[in-house]
């Protein structure tokens, strides 16, 4: 492993942490691997092998769990994951549209990131947001209801190095390092920012309210 | 008409809404104070009384599914909470738990106590930041309340809970492969038996339940089972998150009884986008054969829906509109089940490859009259001839849009896809490129 010893110092900390959550240590391998994405923005031959040490598996072991999971990178990922989802309630509502743009806009296709490393693009599966299709996800936080023009004016922001707004979340997406962090399972002390209940959310319970129907107790 | 009953949804436009002040101002965590008094036998027996069954697809009882664990030997017993919501047009648990985290952690407290768990897991997909944000802080704040850790409300009972982050993988929403996914492991379903109430999460005995399903329980200990059999159907009790999506007029999340149909919500959705025509639709996801026009009077519990040649599933209604292209919506999900594919079993490996091949031929025009029954064929060789179900799910909508709208294949074959695709997005624009395949 090539880390600095402050690095591996963090990282045996955080690791620590991360074991004690569970009863048996190979559990922690998952949050283990995205901490190491947190420091490396991929999962690295030195996070492997920091993995493998931290819970007792062969390097072998602990790449054949990591190459299972999309949200592992092989490479090193952009500062922001842009995913546009394409399955077929998103790709129906406008998402193959909104993909086409994105990628010309970019100038990367599926699973390649731009030049000044600002950008990894993604076709991503459906993403638990389909009352807001069509959905975008930057670094693992929601846009909703997408056009052409709002993903373009998202992935210029990017491209510009202005700060993007989820349209429900946190105040501004952080890097993939940070959250790959906060995935690792450590608290950034963001969970109270809030960009309103998104009006799907609040549906039914709008006509519910309009309509004065209660549950009967 | 039904009425729409928010229990789950009731707190959801509270100003905070997610956290530990909110929840308690409106009565959070009464249940488990009541449930800490009670036997936990007595816990077990009311959920079996309640009728509630499983929200996260397959519907089975959820206090029979507690009452199989063997008798306690003295080693540990878990409970760990399905949260890896991703079946396509399944959007209930994450708003739900954005906004109501600690209804959850509740619930994982209730059912802790009740089946002798003290440690319990929320398995979370990993592709939700603002989720897991939450969802730690709740945690977090229900230790320092006392609602979780050691002698709870000095009840002797302790209970620790971890939230757990996966990677991205459709699969792991499978029980057993989500024991895998957490014992640190690639998720691949499991053969059964043993099922995980024998052994499950490092072999020891193990309850796996839906978000929707644990967060029922407080309901039902604080208001009584009767109050929760007065909803719904005669084998389909209570409330349930129905999630419309697509193209209807205001899509979202409408808290309603098991059993009401989708007429009934339709009109409460605005009716469909623009009134244009109702073509087809999923009544529990991607997973579950197609529904028609025929089926607007269908009530949405688990009886009906199955004898109309569906499931009730996780009540994911993805509506689509006479623009849309079936052939095109079946291509893409069935890319899906091929992405998702865990590749253990050979016929969900290989067949939902071939028939991404033979779907995208036709939608392509490049199809022959072969191809369609060639579709049947395959959906046929995958059909309950996997470890799990996620084989099956990838050929519900190939065969039962077939059974509906053969005419449309056919003449995909005769001369390629008839749609404008443009007609259905919900915003303008010129077709340029020839849509590349999905990766």
């Amino acid at each position: 492993m090539t880390y600095t010893p402050e690095t591996l110092a963090q990282l045996e900390a955080d690791a620590a942490d991360i074991v004690s959550r569970y009863p048996v240590k190979r559990s922690a391998l998952l949050p283990l691997l995205h901490l190491v994405q947190s420091v490396d923005g991929y999962v690295s031959p030195d996070g492997i092998a920091f993995c493998a040490k931290t819970v007792e598996l062969t390097s072998a072991e602990v790449s054949a769990v990591a190459t299972f999971y999309t949200q592992y990178k092989r490479r090193p990922n952009g500062e922001y994951q842009v995913g546009v989802c394409t399955t077929a309630l998103c790709a129906i509502m406008g998402g193959d549209e909104i993909w086409r743009q994105v990628s010309e806009k970019a100038g990367v296709g599926h699973d390649e990131t731009t030049a000044d490393g600002k950008i990894t693009l993604e076709r991503i599966e459906c993403n638990a947001a389909c009352d807001y299709a069509p959905v975008m996800m930057v670094n693992w936080e929601f846009f909703d209801n997408m056009t052409p023009d709002r993903a373009l004016r998202v992935v210029d922001d990017i491209l510009e190095g202005r700060d993007v707004k989820p349209t429900r979340g946190s105040h501004k997406v952080g890097t993939f390092k940070e959250t790959e962090r906060v995935l690792a399972g450590f608290e950034d002390g963001r969970a109270n920012e809030d960009q309103g209940v998104g009006d799907p959310t609040l549906a039914g319970l709008k006509v519910a309210r309009e309509q004065g129907w209660e549950e009967k107790r | 008409m039904t009425d729409l009953t928010p229990v789950l949804s009731a707190t959801w436009d509270a100003k905070e809404s997610w956290t530990l002040d909110t929840y308690t101002d409106h009565g959070g965590y009464g249940a488990l104070k009541k449930a800490l008094g009670m036997a936990p036998g007595d816990l077990i027996q009311a959920v079996k009384d309640s009728g509630l069954r499983g929200r996260g697809g397959a519907g089975f009882p959820t206090g029979m599914k507690w009452g199989f664990l063997p008798p306690d030997d003295g080693g540990p017993r878990y409970l760990v909470v399905n949260a890896d919501e991703s079946e396509p047009g399944t959007c209930k648990d994450i708003p739900f738990m954005l906004s109501a985290p600690h209804n959850l952690i509740e619930g994982v407290a209730i059912t802790s106590f009740a089946i002798g768990c003290n440690h319990a897991f929320i398995y979370l997909r990993g592709e939700v930041t603002h989720v897991y944000r939450r969802l730690l802080q709740a945690v977090r704040e229900a230790y320092e309340a006392g609602h979780l850790g050691k002698d709870i409300h000095g009840s002797g009972f302790d209970l620790d809970v971890t939230v757990h982050a996966g990677a991205g993988a459709y699969i792991c929403g499978e029980e057993t492969a989500l024991l895998d996914s957490l014992e640190g492991r690639r998720g691949q379903p499991r053969l059964k038996p043993p099922f995980p109430a024998v052994a499950g999460l490092y072999a020891r005995p193990t309850v796996v339940n839906n978000v929707e399903s644990v967060s029922s329980v407080p309901a039902i200990v604080e208001r009584g089972v009767e109050w929760f059999t007065s909803m719904g159907t005669e084998r389909s009790k209570g409330m349930g998150l129905f999630s419309l999506s697509g193209h209807v007029e205001r899509p979202g999340q409408y808290e309603a009884p098991l059993g009401i149909t989708l007429r009934e919500l339709l009109e409460m959705a605005g009716g469909m986008r623009g009134g244009k025509k109702l073509k087809f639709w999923t009544p529990g996801g991607s997973s579950t054969p197609i529904f028609t026009d025929e089926h607007l009077d269908t009530p949405l519990d688990y009886e009906s829906v199955g004898a109309a040649g569906s499931m009730l599933g996780t009540r994911a209604l993805q509506i689509f509109d006479e623009t849309t292209c079936v052939v095109r919506a079946v291509t893409r999900w069935t890319e899906f089940y091929k992405h998702e594919s865990c590749g253990k079993c050979t016929p969900c490996r290989e067949g939902t490859y071939w028939l991404t091949q033979i779907l995208k031929r036709l939608e392509a025009g490049r199809g022959t009259e072969a191809d369609i029954q060639q579709l049947l064929d395959t959906c046929d060789s995958i059909l309950g001839r996997s470890f799990c179900a996620l084989g099956d799910g990838a050929t519900s909508s190939i065969s039962s849009a077939i059974k509906y709208f053969r005419e449309e294949f056919d003449a995909h074959v005769e001369g390629g896809c008839p749609f404008d695709h443009a007609a259905s997005a919900l915003f303008a624009y010129e077709p340029k490129a020839i849509e590349e395949a999905h990766a």
